[in-house]
């Protein structure tokens, strides 16, 4: 669906240009700059706003990311319960450093926050989808079920 | 040793959260049913007698603040459910909402009968989006089965921000705007959502509602400790047996909670430190540990209740490598508005850094707990005031952490950074 659509449906909902933001960023990974304006435009606001609200919220990016989000959680309990060597080991399965996507634009790693997931910890997610409480060694085969089915969304 | 009791867990395991018909069975929306058949003035005062209070870490009285929004002029009031739930090693209301969203609609059709509100709105953290479905449905049967009855539940997204927790950060966020937290007073109880009497009230809060009005307020009164009565879900997380979560009276000690239902600390190892209500609340050394959790003993012991997460750190680890990862969250969560907390987080950790490499003096060490003193009192919201408070208690109850890793040096030799 056009972003223009997307934000049809959305703006005689108050306040609904997060939830205009969540879906544009679910079809197309981020929020460009042509995004953010036809929002600013559809929702009445000036763009500086919409820009404003695109900027605050980490699930919203204004930069191209890979197809697939992998997100470690840092928060506390994860970052005792072995977080920096679970970041190692994806950070090495993927060749890519945090904040970085691969060269096929499979996979963007990042950090995150508390996920809400720490009865088993630690925790990644990938598009939304919780991995808690898996040791470095278990994360290939994950990836690779990312890999195999390349459709692989947020199947919940 | 106290007993697990469940009261907004009662229904877990017993129902499939994506039936109605379920929940009927197990008693769902009797409560409400009755609710109605009292007036609103007769609920609220019955919630008040019951004494809950809120349960997403302020700890208000929830009658009280119903009464505020009933009495405030206006025709469009508005329920608001706070599912941001963000507090590191915290998914009580995931829980919730996963197993028995019905009896969180109930709690909230409870609460628009009470102030008359018309609209609600389920603000769900962004990343706990995959509930939207359970929860869309959940409202969907309830509204189709005629329980909803002139009130209706929309349910939003929030999309990665801790600051929205905070109930004005999270009305601008509805709202569609960055969720920076308002000056107040006006509370929401008269000024909120779109500058209308607003009610936000806690998952775990709103859950309490069905069994009050179905048991009564003075039989909820009677569980607990007096002064903050029922249950509360705590979380258990970091070097603990039994990792989970167990709701319990609220005058189970810390001991029980860590000891009891979390089995202790694997490997046998000593306990170091424990801290309740998620990562913004106090490190609790083992000394304390036959404090009640109830919020008020927990304060009267300089502690805070929060959320009901419970942080376990053995005798092993590094407590002022921890409090510096958690000082870096606040300055990744602060939203910016206030300069306390958007200048003050990143010098507290940038302090604690520099102490932690050994680079740091007293006089660093005197900085960062002014600072930190400082943050506590000056910070337009909960998240600045909250953020030193792991460091100003680590401070207090593991000294020698600190001291060690610092010089003797004297002021004009401990520039800052």
């Amino acid at each position: 669906m056009e972003t223009s659509d997307i934000v049809a449906r959305y703006s005689n909902m108050p306040g609904g240009i997060i939830e205009a933001f969540h879906e544009i960023v679910d079809r197309h990974g981020f929020l460009s700059q042509e995004a953010i304006i036809e929002a600013a435009r559809g929702f009445g606001i000036s763009v500086a706003e919409a820009y404003g609200v695109a900027t605050f919220y980490s699930m919203f990016s204004v930069k191209p990311k890979g197809k697939h989000v992998v997100r470690v959680c840092r928060s506390a309990p994860c970052h005792t319960a072995g977080s920096a060597a679970m970041v190692d080991a994806l950070q090495e399965h993927l060749g890519i450093k945090i904040g970085e996507t691969t060269p096929d634009q499979r996979f963007t790693l990042e950090l995150t926050e508390c996920v809400g997931q720490c009865q088993a910890t630690p925790v990644f997610t990938i598009d939304g989808e919780p991995y808690p409480g898996l040791t470095p060694s278990a994360i290939g085969p994950v990836l690779e079920s990312y890999l195999r089915d390349g459709n692989r969304k947020d199947g919940r | 040793m106290a007993r697990e009791t469940r009261i907004v867990l009662k229904n877990l395991g017993k129902i499939d959260p994506m039936k109605i018909e379920d929940a009927v069975a197990q008693g769902g929306y009797q409560a409400l049913l009755k609710a109605r058949d009292m007036s609103p003035a007769d609920l609220i005062q019955e919630i008040k007698d019951s004494n809950l209070r809120g349960r997403g870490g302020a700890g208000f009285n929830c009658g009280q603040k119903w009464a505020f929004a009933a009495a405030a002029p206006g025709n469009e009031r508005y329920v608001v459910c706070n599912a941001d739930e963000g507090e590191p090693g915290t998914y009580k209301d995931r829980i919730i909402m996963e197993n028995d969203p019905h009896r969180l609609i109930e709690g909230m059709a409870i609460c628009a009968h009470a102030i008359n509100a018309r609209q609600g709105y389920i603000y769900l953290r962004g990343e706990y989006s995959f509930l939207r479905r359970v929860l869309t449905h959940a409202i969907d049967q309830a509204r189709e089965a005629g329980y909803l009855d002139g009130f209706d539940i929309t349910v939003r997204r929030g999309a990665g921000a801790y600051i929205c927790g905070e109930e004005t950060a999270l009305i601008e966020s509805l709202e569609g705007k960055r969720g920076e937290p308002r000056y107040k007073p006006p509370y929401p109880p008269t000024q909120g959502l779109w500058q209308r009497p607003t009610i936000v009230n806690n998952v775990e809060t709103l859950a309490n509602l069905p069994s009050i009005v179905d048991k009564g307020a003075s039989w909820f009164a009677s569980l607990g400790a007096p002064s903050y009565p029922g249950t509360k879900i705590f979380t258990l997380t970091g070097d603990i047996k039994n990792p989970g979560f167990y709701e319990v009276p609220t005058n189970t000690t810390i001991r029980d909670i860590v000891y009891g239902f979390g089995g202790g600390i694997p490997g046998d190892l000593a306990l170091q430190a424990v801290q309740i209500g998620g990562t913004s609340g106090a490190f609790i050394p083992p000394d304390l540990l036959d404090t009640p959790a109830d919020f008020d003993s927990m304060q009267y012991a300089g502690l805070s209740l929060g959320s009901g997460a419970v942080y376990v750190l053995d005798e092993t680890r590094d407590i002022l490598e921890v409090v510096t990862r958690i000082e870096s969250f606040f300055e990744h969560e602060s939203c910016g508005k206030c300069t306390p907390c958007r200048e003050g987080t990143p010098r507290l950790v940038g302090l604690l850094e520099k102490i932690a490499q050994g680079r740091g003096s007293r006089f660093d060490l005197d900085l960062a707990r002014k600072l930190g003193h400082n943050m506590t009192i000056t910070s337009l919201c909960g998240l600045g005031m909250a953020a030193p408070v792991p460091m100003l208690t680590a401070m207090q109850h593991f000294p020698a952490v600190f001291t060690q890793q610092v010089s003797a040096k004297t002021s004009e030799e401990g520039t800052p950074w």
